[in-house]
């Protein structure tokens, strides 16, 4: 699971994420952003090992991935 | 694994077109840039071309040059400013056709800058005409029929070129069609800027990258066609590495 | 004490006084002397010294030397500096500071390397695209040559503008002793922070040429570079005057013809003939002040000039066609002689008397 985030106001929906995932995780949003551009979004958070790689190939740096969360059962002050 | 903006890049959404190469090449650079420590006394220079606005997407100096002529200008401020980080960041037409010959000469003198060459197959800002890279029988606006052989030639192969001058110190090609190529394009631009810094003389990565725009193709068809046609005539390598 | 030297190489000595660091150039005759003699004395005062690979790149590599804060020049001959006018263009409308001299020859074309002054218009009219203005300077003399050169990189620095040395085959080629005087500033030197040289400790600083949006903001750009030369306009005009106060022809001649056309000037005085001079010494801003006022008291003025008739031009404009403008001058690289001049010089006075 990663902290995965598109800003769909700086994606131009060129899809080249969509097609990089090994996961299948990012889809078309079947809404236009505010610029009137289709843009793309997660599947599902959960689903994200953070690769980086939708990150590699987006050209508008609309996908970034923040500090790797650690697994719920082995949060801090969980033991 | 954390990605984040760097910060030699500006929030700016560009002006580029959906799936173009730019966004990702730019990237590149700013990450090296962050990574070495060298934004403040990094200068670029901007081509004419659609890159042109480099300054409206890069956090540090930059000059806009004439078409084809950031080679010419880099010299100038890498020998007043010899600590200074000096990049060019150019276009195939800018950097392969009316800028050729700066770009040779600057390569063979062997200044101490790194080129930043991305290499679109074709004439992106004003419309997708021919480039000198265009590969044979890609039509453009300008070879509607095709290039041809006889009438065009063949693409010119830039490292290949620049591979038999002793002044070089280091040629790559690598691409940045699919996120494997994008890491290794970002190692060797890196390497490039280290070159610099070490003061080992002229460095250049030319880059493949996509313009979906003037193929008349689709993002993912770009992508493509960069891999399955653009590689074959342009083979990724290393082509030169004195450092 | 002075010392014996080519035109060309006073110019380089000059500009190395004044500080300049950074020299660009390819070689074209007559102006060789200029990267010959700037490849060993750059290196020895610590600056640059690239021999271009064309006038093309020379001058876009002034366009980086200048952006990084040097005083920099770079020199050619007529073909060569026509190369160089994509770059000047540039430079001006990026407002950055540049000596660049012009040792004219023969034209058009590839012409010859005979002296020539057939590149006036290109020099002070604008040889490449836009609307821009260059500082032309024309020395006539080697000890003036000196002077100038030191002061038009002042002046590229006080306006932030390119200044043009427009010399030619004759002042580069002839030797003469001149005094090496040592450099001050002529006007005062703002301090230069449009420099590129990384932003540590400051926002990023762009260099640029390119204004596309709003719409109009290329048109405020060049309301502000139009200022910016009506300014110099008002500010800066040389020029010299000999015996003018009553003559009844005036000769008008910048340049080498200038002192070729003195010898002429002279001879007419000791004959009788009340014959003046005027000699531009900056080409752009042109001397307007002088020809209106001879324009009031003189009959006729004579254009005398090694090119088929440009600099006329100015001087019509300059005295608002008031008076009659006749004209001595071939293109090619052709000289004329301080007798033909004369002889020009007692036709027209003799025509005045019959008249
Ligand atoms: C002297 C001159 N000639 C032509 C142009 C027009 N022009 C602008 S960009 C360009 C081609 C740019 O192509 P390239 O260098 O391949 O860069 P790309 O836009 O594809 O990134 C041309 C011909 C110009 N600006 N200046």
């Amino acid at each position: 699971m990663a902290d995965i985030k598109i800003d769909k106001d700086r994606c131009k929906g060129c899809c080249l994420c969509v097609a990089e995932c090994p996961r299948g995780n990012i889809r078309m949003a079947e809404l236009l952003n505010d610029a009137g551009q289709p843009y793309a979004e997660i599947v599902d958070t959960d689903n994200c090992t953070g690769c980086a790689l939708c990150c590699q190939m987006c050209p508008d740096l609309a996908i970034a991935i923040g500090p790797k969360k650690p697994a719920p059962d082995k949060a801090p002050g969980s033991v | 694994m954390e990605f984040e903006r760097p910060t030699t890049l500006l929030e700016t959404r560009t002006h580029y077109c959906p799936g173009c190469g730019h966004g990702i090449v730019h990237r590149l650079v700013a990450e090296v840039i962050d990574e070495l420590g060298i934004r403040e006394r990094t200068i670029g220079t901007a081509p004419v071309g659609c890159a042109v606005l480099l300054y409206d997407y890069f956090n540090c100096d930059i000059i806009e040059c004439a078409h084809g002529r950031p080679p010419a200008v880099a010299t100038g401020l890498k020998r007043v400013l010899p600590d200074r980080i000096v990049f060019t960041y150019q276009g195939d037409g800018d950097l392969a056709a009316i800028g050729t010959s700066e770009t040779i000469h600057t390569a063979n003198r062997g200044e101490n800058i790194t080129a930043i060459f991305v290499n679109n197959a074709v004439y992106g800002m004003t419309g997708g005409q021919m480039a000198p890279t265009t590969l044979l029988g890609q039509s453009t606006t300008t070879s509607p029929d095709g290039r041809g052989l006889n009438h065009e030639g063949p693409p010119l192969k830039v490292c290949e070129l620049l591979a038999s001058l002793d002044g070089v110190t280091y040629l790559e090609r690598v691409a940045v069609s699919t996120a494997k190529d994008t890491i290794k394009a970002r190692k060797a631009i890196r390497k490039a800027f280290v070159n610099q810094i070490e003061g080992k003389g002229y460095s250049l990565v030319e880059v493949l990258s996509m313009c979906p725009t003037d193929w008349k193709l689709s993002p993912q068809q770009g992508v493509d066609f960069v891999n399955h046609q653009m590689k074959k005539v342009f083979p990724l390598g290393v082509y030169k590495d004195r450092s | 004490m002075k010392i014996l030297l080519k035109g060309n190489e006073v110019m380089c000595e000059a500009a190395i006084q004044a500080g300049c660091r950074f020299f660009a150039g390819y070689p074209i005759t007559p102006q060789n002397e200029v990267p010959e003699y700037m490849s060993h004395r750059m290196p020895a005062v610590g600056g640059a010294f690239v021999q271009a690979e064309s006038e093309i790149a020379a001058i876009n590599m002034l366009f980086g030397a200048s952006a990084a804060g040097a005083r920099c020049m770079t020199s050619s001959s007529s073909p060569g500096i026509s190369l160089k006018q994509e770059g000047i263009s540039y430079i001006t409308a990026a407002e950055l500071p540049c000596v660049i001299a012009n040792m004219q020859r023969g034209g058009p074309g590839l012409g010859n390397i005979r002296a020539s002054q057939a590149d006036y218009w290109q020099a002070v009219k604008g040889g490449g695209h836009g609307d821009y203005r260059l500082i032309v300077l024309g020395p006539s003399t080697l000890p003036e040559l000196y002077t100038l050169t030191m002061n038009a990189f002042d002046y590229a620095d006080h306006y932030r503008n390119p200044v043009l040395i427009l010399g030619d085959g004759i002042l580069g080629q002839m030797a003469e002793p001149v005094e090496l005087t040592p450099y001050a500033p002529v006007v005062d030197l703002p301090e230069k922070d449009f420099v590129l040289d990384g932003c540590a400790g400051r926002k990023p600083r762009v260099i640029k040429t390119l204004y596309l949006r709003p719409a109009l903001e290329l048109v405020h750009r060049n309301e502000l570079l139009q200022a910016k030369y009506d300014k110099i306009s008002s500010e800066l005009s040389l020029f010299e005057e000999i015996e003018t106060a009553d003559a009844e022809l005036i000769v008008a001649a910048y340049g080498i013809t200038a002192r070729i056309a003195k010898g002429a000037v002279r001879t007419a005085r000791r004959n009788g003939l009340k014959v003046g001079m005027i000699r531009p010494i900056t080409l752009w801003p042109f001397p307007e002040e002088p020809f209106m006022r001879a324009a009031r008291t003189a009959e006729k003025f004579l254009v005398v000039e090694m090119s088929n008739g440009q600099f006329i031009e100015d001087v019509k404009l300059a005295t608002a066609c008031r008076r009659p403008v006749e004209f001595l001058g071939k293109g090619g690289g052709w000289y004329p002689t301080p007798e033909a001049i004369f002889e020009k010089i007692s036709t027209m006075c003799e025509k005045s008397l019959a008249d």
